[in-house]
């Protein structure tokens, strides 16, 4: 097989508050010996609230986005379900109708970029899972994950909605989603079986509907402890913003104590392929998870 | 669509013929958890399982028939039109919304496996096994005025007629049929009893849209407050996953967010700062300045809220110090930042 090679679009957080993203996404695709490039010319995907505020202006910035994988001729991965979702709805309205499609090309234009229509994007997890594949993945483990319980979190915008997802996602359903469950799974850990795994935490209404948002997150962390998950993983990183660094406020709402380390989809099969702690940057995390590095 | 004579006829046909009685082959045998609930007789619901042989062709109420016919005559739900237009048979099959009178069992068991557990939409709403009071349901449905207000002549002489462009613009929103499916699968609603919702959303979306309407601006005001409005939607989209009429609610809640903009009835507040900070950013960098949109959404008197999990997130390095400050100049610019910035010039159409 030839070496897989994709565009990588980082979105803004792995750039910013959640470096340990993106190191430990490129050590993993390193280790597996999958080609990354990184899309420096993509910006945010407005992260649905630019959608809020003018439709078209997101619809436009994220077809450029796409613009530059086309040129490279590769697949575009994401690492956050928002990017996916986002580049995703966009692909899907400019492809299904020509209309619009020649008016976000006329503004494209302007720029000297034309968008076509010829790159897949799919997120990082199906990656790995699809073309890559999960018995190629336990082959390279190292450090099996066998002694923990870890708690798959989806996200909502890797999975739903459905329809738009189903090619990018194998058919993942979302009321019974497993491809997190099989990743754990083939790394040797042991899944956690829990009904919050394909809820949602709430980060988009962290500011304006606060309680709301902590309610969310604390509702499916203490699902995950009260299933003895000694962590959470998750292939988005605004889940892991909400999930991690709030644990002290939504303790507060929620009367209970949570503490549950809650870690990036990379960062959990860098540490069973043996990547060194820089790259996996658990240090980056508010609630600590130091302690894994010794498992 | 023209269906020449030969093909009505087959379809006759079809409709007549032994094929189109129930499918036997490949029944499945499943059993059923059913959530069992009198509000006037029980303190706490219980579930009871059934078991039965599926057959290919059986809808969740056919099973739902079943149970009331062959294992417990008081086994209550409701259902009506059996076609998918009346709405009432919406419950939830391990925690999925159906339409039982749409949905095949089998293809439930394909995703769930051979254990189904029944329940009604909403169980702290139950009243009697599946049957749920939607008052909360019809009073935010009210609440959203869904009819069209305009003086309207008693004795018209012509039809008032809509163009094939204008209906497009309904987006299909005037197909709901207030089953429910979207609001009992709304996770926002669930912890803010306040929020109207996708379905009271989606019939403000309507009739906001509808050119025959003169309260259009009342109606999408009343869609802009906090607490209730459009801003308290968690984006999960689980309602355009529940809807069995598949209506896309959260396209028709991002087209009340951009309409409160375009009409000018946006309020200057935390979320619609928030939306709007987003072209600050990019403009700015090409991304998000995380630390400043939140600043930005707040204002500097709002931040004392966030200041205990700032600490927290710069000891963990996630947020950047810069000439001793933070929050300021940290975010990484990207490669082409003018291109972004013409884009924005050219195709920016709303504005806070």
């Amino acid at each position: 097989m030839s070496q897989l090679h994709y565009a990588l679009f980082t979105g803004c957080t792995a750039k910013q508050s959640t470096p340990e993203l993106l190191s430990s996404t490129l050590a993993v695709a390193d280790k597996l010996g999958i080609k990354i490039t990184i899309l420096e010319e993509a910006s945010c995907c407005g992260a649905s609230h630019l959608q809020d505020f003018d439709e078209f202006l997101a619809l436009v910035l994220n077809a450029r986005n796409i613009c530059y994988a086309e040129k490279l001729g590769l697949t575009m991965i994401t690492i956050c379900n928002t990017c996916q979702l986002n580049s995703q709805m966009t692909k899907h309205a400019l492809d299904k109708d020509p209309k619009l499609k020649t008016k976000v090309n006329e503004k494209l234009a302007e720029v000297g970029l034309e968008y076509k229509g010829t790159s897949e994007i799919k997120h990082f997890l199906y990656t790995l899972i699809d073309e890559y594949g999960l018995d190629k993945i336990k082959d390279k483990v190292k450090v099996p994950l066998s002694h923990l319980n870890i708690a798959p979190f989806y996200g909502c915008h890797n999975i739903r909605p459905s329809e738009l997802h189903a090619k990018s996602n194998n058919h993942e359903n979302p009321y019974n989603p497993t491809s997190l469950d099989s990743l754990i799974s083939a790394l040797e850990g042991n899944p956690v079986n829990y009904e919050s795994k394909n809820k949602c935490c709430g980060f988009h209404v962290e500011l304006q509907a606060n309680h709301a948002s902590e309610v969310l997150s604390g509702n499916a962390l203490l699902d995950a402890m009260d299933n003895n998950a000694d962590l959470m993983v998750t292939p988005c990183p605004l889940c892991h913003l909400k999930m991690d660094t709030y644990q002290g406020s939504i303790s507060k709402v929620m009367g209970r104590s949570v503490e549950l380390p809650v870690l990036h989809m990379p960062q959990m099969i860098a540490l069973a392929l043996g990547c060194t702690e820089k790259e996996i940057g658990l240090s980056f995390h508010v609630q600590k998870a130091k302690h894994l590095y010794s498992a | 669509m023209i269906h020449s004579e030969e093909e009505v006829d087959k379809e006759l046909l079809y409709l007549n013929e032994e094929e189109h009685k129930p499918d036997f082959s490949h029944p499945i045998d499943v059993k059923l958890k059913t959530f069992r609930f009198n509000a006037e007789t029980d303190c706490l619901p219980h579930y009871r399982t059934y078991e039965m042989t599926v057959t290919k062709d059986e809808l969740v109420l056919d099973i739902l028939n079943r149970i009331k016919y062959e294992h417990d005559g008081s086994f209550s739900y409701r259902r009506s039109c059996r076609h998918g237009i009346c709405g009432a048979c919406a419950i939830k099959v391990n925690g999925k919304a159906v339409l039982a009178c749409k949905e095949n069992a089998q293809g439930l068991v394909k995703i769930f496996g051979n254990e189904l557990i029944i329940e009604p939409q909403n169980q702290k709403r139950a009243i009697k096994d599946m049957i749920i009071d939607k008052d909360d349901f019809w009073q935010k449905h009210a609440a959203v005025k869904p009819f069209v207000i305009a003086d309207i002549d008693p004795k018209p002489n012509k039809e008032t007629l809509i163009s094939p462009e204008t209906n497009e613009k309904f987006l299909e929103s005037d197909y709901c049929i207030q089953c429910g499916a979207c609001h009992y699968s709304c996770p926002a609603l669930d912890v803010n009893e306040d929020f109207l919702g996708p379905a009271a959303l989606v019939s403000a979306y309507r009739f906001s849209i509808d050119p025959r309407d003169t309260a259009g601006k009342d109606r999408l005001e009343l869609t802009s407050e906090m607490g209730i409005g459009v801003w308290d939607c968690v984006k999960c989209n689980e309602c355009v996953e529940a809807c069995p009429k598949e209506l896309d609610p959260l396209e028709k809640i991002t087209k009340l967010h951009n309409m409160q903009f375009e009409q000018g009835i946006a309020k200057r507040n935390i979320a619609t700062k928030h939306a709007e900070g987003f072209v600050r950013s990019i403009k700015k960098y090409g991304f998000l300045d995380e630390a400043d949109i939140v600043v930005y959404s707040e204002g500097y008197m709002g931040m004392y809220k966030h200041v205990s999990t700032a600490v927290k997130m710069m000891k963990a390095g996630k947020i950047h110090w810069h000439s001793g400050i933070p929050f300021i100049d940290s975010v990484p610019k990207i490669k082409n930042l003018d291109e972004v910035q013409k884009l924005i010039e050219i195709s920016m159409t709303n504005k806070l």
